[in-house]
């Protein structure tokens, strides 16, 4: 019994690990420019298929360098052309507009990559588990929750210390200011934007090597993103991180006792928190609105 | 109002009724089908019942699918094991899409513009996964199953709506004017007067005193109670509840339908909702690859035809 319990929380630790990632994402976009990124699992799958693709030639370890930035790149592009002419307007018609590219991305990957499940083989290394009795510590589930906490830190050591991330961080706070503190706001957003998509791409790779791809599985992650977003609080990105963790811990339990609510109980968490404390559990009360 | 504008008013009403009377008789010359036509008539009223919220109140839901679902689960159960009687399972179809509107919106009112869309977009999953994982009510992932609609029964007559398209389009007809009824009585009230000045501006609302979180979550609740409505009348459409009509996605298309009409208009939800059902109709029929065409047209709408198809019209004719 202890042993399962471990196992699930332990699981639980690595899914969230991973929503994390994602929720990060979304939300460094989300605080900035008002836009509720649909197509973050639809980046998170192009990221995973780029790495697919290029693994036979530069193995998993470049891939893993590689595939992020140029899923990136593409993220730049979209926001650029497509995301830039909305600011400004109606949060609805951004909604729609990435609503409509996750139903191409979906498409479009299945059209290039077919239907069929891909698997992507990790290095031998990451692949066995550390010890017979905890078997389930693979070395890829540390590996991938090491990467996850690297990149995190690294995430809050650019908001926090670089002139970049302190412009981010005031443009969330009061966006109209900064601009006419002399920041080009645009370049500020796109920037923003295009290391949010990266987060999705890593994501991406790290849920090919674990889950295997299929085109429609953006979809089903996008939404505990979502909701470590609103647990953690919107406009808190330590709230995000720790909204995260806690989702996929309670759904790693609650599978121990009752598999099938395991998805459900984040959902109960969140209409918890959000009777107990409508803001989330680390919001700020100005972000509320 | 001047007379003149009245009067352009009622004929165009007069026309619009009179295309929707009479579309089992134009339509399949057209190389459509009567039952497209059913479907148009419950999807635009879906549509039109989450523009009572989007485009009225100013309130961007985008969750309002799992209402829509449970109003159609609502009607199958209960035609499945409580009464074989048509009308009880559209008043249990929009109880249960109502009455869990009203509860999950004490919850949801007090945010609003995108963080209200999120929260709405994560409350209706629940629904979903309910569907989803409870297969032993719901029949899980391949839908509810084993009933049908059942004839109308009025004590000295009864009339046959399955196995007649024609006779179940007037029923249909019937029902949705019926909601459009209330609905345009509950927008001209002093009630709906309040939502558009709640939508024009939340805070002098507040400032006047208009208790606005109580009056979103009553529109909140209208909206839910007339997408209930509406999809217990699809449920009796295909004789079938599906799980993907309480999916997000499906809210996406409902909100894409107020759009792409026209969100400012009453009607527009309406021709929205008929330009989306036959355009992926078509698509699904010649192209497997209509995802990337609906994906396409969500973003060219958005970016060429933001205020819809009547939004144009009427700046045309305006100017």
């Amino acid at each position: 019994m202890l042993q399962l319990l471990l196992f699930n929380v332990t699981n639980g630790l690595i899914i969230g690990a991973f929503y994390v990632l994602m929720a990060l994402g979304l939300s460094l976009i989300l605080n900035l420019s008002n836009v509720i990124n649909f197509a973050h699992g639809g980046f998170l799958v192009v990221g995973g298929y780029i790495a697919y693709t290029i693994t036979p030639y530069v193995g998993f370890w470049g891939a893993l360098l590689i595939a992020p930035p140029l899923t990136a790149v593409i993220g730049l592009a979209i926001e650029r052309v497509l995301i830039r002419p909305l600011y400004g307007r109606d949060p609805l018609y951004s909604l729609l507009l990435t609503f409509g590219l996750a139903f191409i991305f979906e498409d479009g990957t299945r059209f290039i990559w077919g239907a069929q499940g891909k698997p992507v083989t990790v290095p031998a290394i990451l692949a066995q588990p550390l010890s017979n009795e905890f078997f389930f510590i693979t070395g890829y589930r540390l590996f991938m929750v090491a990467t996850v906490a690297v990149a995190v830190t690294l995430l809050f050591v650019l908001l926090r210390y670089t002139r970049l991330g302190i412009r981010i961080r005031a443009g969330t706070l009061d966006l109209e200011t900064v601009s006419a503190l002399g920041i080009n706001v645009g370049m500020l957003r796109s920037l923003n934007f295009a290391a949010g998509i990266y987060l999705a791409g890593l994501s991406g790779v790290l849920a090919a090597g674990q889950l295997g791809l299929e085109p429609t599985m953006g979809a089903g992650l996008l939404m505990p993103s979502f909701i470590a977003i609103i647990v953690g609080g919107i406009g808190s990105l330590t709230g995000t991180l720790l909204g995260g963790l806690l989702i996929g811990v309670a759904s790693g339990v609650t599978a121990v006792f009752l598999p099938a609510a395991s998805e459900a109980i984040m959902y109960v968490l969140m209409a918890v928190v959000l009777l107990i404390r409508p803001r989330g559990l680390l919001g700020e009360e100005g972000m509320m609105t | 109002m001047s007379n003149q504008d009245t009067t352009r008013k009622l004929i165009a009403l007069a026309c619009i009724w009179a295309v929707l009377l009479l579309v089992p008789y134009w339509m399949p010359p057209l190389g459509g089908y009567t039952a497209l036509g059913t479907r148009v008539l419950v999807l635009g009223l879906a549509a039109m019942s989450v523009n009572f919220l989007l485009g009225f109140t100013g309130v961007l839901s985008f969750g309002h699918a799992a209402y829509f679902g449970l109003g159609a689960y609502g009607a199958g159960l209960s035609l499945k094991f409580l009464a074989p009687s048509t009308s009880l399972s559209l008043l249990m179809g929009m109880l249960l899409g109502g009455l869990a509107g009203a509860l999950l919106g004490t919850l949801i009112v007090r945010r609003r513009g995108v963080y209200f869309a999120m929260v709405t977009i994560a409350f209706g999953q629940v629904f979903y996964y309910i569907a989803f994982q409870w297969s032993s009510l719901t029949g899980g992932d391949d839908g509810l199953r084993g009933f049908s609609r059942q004839p109308l029964d009025f004590g000295l007559f009864s009339i046959d709506i399955l196995s007649s398209t024609n006779n179940f389009y007037y029923f249909v007809l019937v029902c949705f004017a019926i909601v459009v009824a209330v609905m345009g009585f509950i927008l001209r009230s002093p009630f709906g007067r309040t939502m558009l000045a709640i939508r024009e501006n939340e805070r002098r609302a507040r400032f006047l005193g208009i208790p606005v979180e109580r009056h979103i979550w009553i529109a909140f609740t209208l909206s839910c109670f007339f997408m209930g409505f509406a999809g217990a009348l699809y449920a009796l459409v295909n004789n079938f509840a599906d799980p993907k009509g309480l999916h997000f996605s499906q809210s996406g298309d409902f909100v894409m339908m107020a759009v792409m009409g026209g969100m400012r208009s009453f009607w527009g939800p309406l021709l929205g909702a008929a330009i989306f059902v036959i355009l992926q109709d078509y698509l699904s029929s010649v192209t497997v690859n209509w995802m990337s065409f609906v994906g396409i047209l969500f973003v060219a709408v958005v970016l060429f035809f933001p205020r819809g198809l009547l939004g144009v019209i009427r700046s045309k004719s305006e100017a």
